[in-house]
């Protein structure tokens, strides 16, 4: 700070240095000031807050680790007056939790279809991983069948069983098999085929559409189905597993992920018709909606377990696992289509004129304008539903599927680890493992949205 | 999904068979499967719980594994099926299980009108109470004005209802939805009484703080023989699973273990033993199985006894001692017709 005094005039030759914030405002202090205690509701607030954390966690973390078990072989290890979490408990279930009764010579099965899951869902979930296109082919189209075959043991005889149902034409060939194939099958399939293509080509053509390409997509369907047909046919030599014996959180994850992935494009489908201008379709979608949103998934799973052997022929009696996962995919994809119908509504009409006047075609607008804007939107939405259906997998216990928590619930059961403490070490770690896919993916739909969402940035 | 498929091929053969095709025994069936598909619970201490190897243990199980070594000469040729009490009759009657062995009780409308029947008693269970032993009670008859801690929705709350109301005494139900928590609200004392089967009884005492500190009262209001369960309609497969049970009883009260059978099989002179491991007589022929099907029983599952003291004895954690189970030469009511 220098003055000059030469011609009695005061001339300022550089500025003031600032005197530093006052010390209440400055560092630890001034932050707590502004983020705890702004204001007295906000100090009453804290200061509740931090009751509540000294209340909860050190018991908590006493329990869990300074008080916990760490060895030991049955309930012995975990008797005593102040024992905390008893975890050789859980080490000593652990494969019950992860596979259920499974068998353990197995068990590498459902590991693979673990790892493999992972292996393809990671590059999927990262922005700049190459070859999306291949990786969502074999993430949705692929894993699945090979997971499928893995798991129960593949083989299902899948020709025999739909020639028996569906056999168009009578058998030709007396149910010859050439290398395992049943010719019968496969000649009846072909028939089959040709024929609806050509009935739903002449049917589209004599309504005036395109006869060719409908009866080109029509065999590709065929195609698709057949090749599936025969991936099931296939005797890989694995043993058969049935999925009364799976369990645990193999179990848990095949609802789970079955659940999310069917729901969201029926939901989206169920979406567009609720909003279509064709009157049938808007009716049944809206039945549709209605009707499983109206009904708890308890119902849901009841009645898929109980009631529907009741309606179908004598003996025929789908597999449980199946007619559950049937269930909760339907039931969440009623809840999938509102989640997408809100995402529809929130486009604003000039984006559909805007569409049309381009000339684009129905499903073009769909594709390319309006969903595109319309998922974005709901992403929290979508992801609050898949969060729910994972947590509401564990609901099939009732229907005797021994899902993670069902089959905790078993082991809590086992005479030589009953003791005070079990009880709560088993669900601290269901929680924690419940919480540790939760959270995972609401950061994920957290990431997501900032990445998509960079133009709207406020 | 591949039973799915052959219970649809099955149907069709039928259907194409001729109608006057014999349906297959249930024999027939299970030998054709290759395993016994048996009703277990959803898991209850000592009788029916997955063991730390995801393999099922206890005596409901053993009993399952006694008909498979017996019909098929392998104990390990069993197929478990999980059911809650509601579900337990229908799979049953549908014939999805072949054997129901999940502590069921024998009741009279159970057996006449449920298209079911019992084969036997694997245990005899009564409903009893546990309290603390600083309440200084030594009788069911002294429990006036208490308050008992039960679970919703059972038998068990029936009886307690019945056995106050004989005995002109008050008293206050604080019921739960599940056996845990009636534990825990016992445990923290909401409560002066617990009362279930006393075979839980046992099991929910390994999950109190100081399991010392409480007595179960000599009374028994309750009778509840629990015994295995087959459906009506196949004679020759209720004889079956009748005379396993009785085999095991026969073996006990003859001295005949899993550990000596093998020496009584070769050296025995005592022909009730001879008759019993099929060295003399063929009394499995009856029944459609191999004359050593008791001697199978025997090697690989043991006597009643030995099956008992493995699952519930009195060296496992359960502690039962064997009281009414006792067989009825030790003062018990465990009473099996002779093998002649």
């Amino acid at each position: 700070m220098s003055l000059t005094f030469d011609d009695g005039t005061f001339i300022r030759s550089e500025l003031e240095t600032p005197l530093p914030p006052p010390s209440r405002n400055l560092g630890v202090i001034g932050w707590m000031r502004e983020n705890l205690f702004s204001s007295f509701l906000n100090g009453l607030l804290t200061l509740v807050g931090i009751a509540l954390a000294l209340l909860i966690f050190p018991p908590l973390i006493r329990f869990l680790f300074i008080d916990a078990v760490w060895t030991g072989e049955n309930r012995e290890a975990c008797l005593g007056p102040d024992v905390g979490a008893c975890w050789p408990f859980i080490h000593a279930k652990f494969g019950q939790l992860i596979y259920g009764f499974y068998p353990i010579a197995e068990r590498w099965r459902p590991n693979v279809v673990f790892a493999l899951g992972a292996i393809l869902l990671v590059p999927l979930m990262v922005p700049s991983a190459p070859i999306k296109r291949l990786n969502s082919l074999l993430f949705f189209v692929v894993y699945p069948i090979i997971a499928f075959v893995l798991l129960t043991g593949g083989n299902i005889n899948a020709s025999a069983f739909l020639l028996e149902r569906f056999g168009l034409i009578s058998p030709l060939t007396g149910g010859a098999t050439i290398a395992g194939v049943n010719l019968t099958f496969w000649v009846d399939f072909v028939l089959t085929a040709l024929i609806v293509a050509a009935a739903i080509g002449a049917l589209i053509g004599a309504l005036g559409g395109a006869a060719l390409s409908a009866a080109r997509s029509t065999l590709y369907v065929f195609a698709a189905f057949g090749v599936l047909v025969m991936a099931w046919d296939v005797d890989v030599g694995l043993d058969y597993v049935e999925t009364r014996q799976w369990g645990g959180l193999l179990v848990t994850l095949v609802i789970a992920v079955t659940g999310i992935v069917a729901s969201l494009p029926l939901g989206i489908a169920l979406a567009l018709g609720r909003r279509s201008q064709m009157p049938i379709v808007r009716l049944l979608s809206v039945i549709f909606i209605e009707f499983w949103r109206g009904v708890p998934l308890i119902t849901v799973l009841f009645f898929a377990t109980y009631m529907l052997p009741l309606f179908l022929p004598q003996g025929a009696n789908p597999d449980a696992l199946l007619r559950a996962l049937v269930g909760v995919a339907l039931f969440s994809a009623a809840y999938m289509a509102e989640v997408v119908r809100g995402g529809l509504q929130a486009i604003s009409k000039g984006q559909y004129e805007g569409a049309m006047a381009m000339g684009l075609t129905w499903s073009q607008m769909m594709r390319l304008i309006i969903l595109p804007q319309a998922l974005t939107l709901v992403i929290p939405g979508i992801v609050n539903s898949f969060i729910s259906l994972f947590k509401d997998t564990t609901l099939v216990l009732i229907v005797s599927i021994f899902d993670f928590l069902g089959q905790l619930r078993a082991s809590f059961t086992d005479p030589n680890w009953a003791s005070p403490v079990t009880l709560y070490t088993g669900f601290a770690f269901a929680g924690i493992v419940y919480f540790f896919f939760c959270f995972g993916m609401s950061r994920y739909s957290l990431f997501v949205e900032r990445r998509l969402n960079t133009s709207h940035r406020r | 999904m591949k039973r799915l498929i052959s219970t649809f091929a099955v149907a069709g053969a039928l259907g194409l068979a001729a109608s006057g095709a014999q349906a297959a025994t249930k024999l027939e069936q299970v030998k054709s499967k290759g395993f016994v598909q048996c009703g277990v619970s959803q898991g209850l201490p000592g009788f029916s719980t997955p063991d730390d190897k995801g393999s099922w243990t206890g005596l409901d199980v053993d009993f399952c594994r006694a008909v498979a070594s017996a019909v098929l000469g392998d104990p390990s040729k069993v197929k478990y099926t999980p059911l809650s009490a509601k579900d337990r009759f229908t799979a049953l009657q549908s014939g999805d299980i072949d054997i129901l062995s999940r502590n069921t009780t024998w009741t009279i409308t159970r057996d006449t009108s449920l298209g079911l029947n019992f084969t036997g008693v694997t245990y005899y269970d009564g409903q009893g109470f546990m309290i603390r032993k600083d309440k200084k009670v030594n009788s069911a008859m002294e429990l006036s004005g208490a308050s008992i801690c039960t679970q919703t929705g059972t038998t068990t709350e029936q009886n307690l209802a019945d056995f106050f109301r004989a005995n002109n005494m008050n008293y206050e139900v604080i019921a739960f939805a599940t056996n845990d928590e009636v534990v825990k609200a016992y445990d923290a004392g909401r409560c002066d009484v617990l009362t279930t089967d006393r075979s839980g009884l046992a099991g929910e005492r390994l999950k109190l703080t100081n399991p010392d500190d409480h007595i179960v009262l000599p009374e028994i209001i309750s009778k509840e023989p629990l015994g295995p369960v087959v459906a009506h309609g196949d004679d020759q497969w209720f004889d079956i699973v009748k005379w396993v049970l009785f085999a095991q009883l026969n073996a006990e009260e003859l001295g005949v273990t899993s550990k000596n059978v093998d020496e009584q099989l070769k050296s025995t002179a005592n022909p009730e033993v001879k008759r019993l491991l099929g060295t003399e007589g063929k009394y499995g022929e009856g029944m459609g199985i191999g004359n050593d099907w008791a001697y199978l029983i025997i090697k690989n599952v043991g006597n009643y006894g030995e099956m008992y003291d493995k699952n519930v004895g009195p060296d496992t954690p359960l502690k039962l001692a064997r009281g009414v189970n006792a067989l009825w030469s030790k003062g018990g009511l465990q009473y099996a017709p002779p093998i002649r």
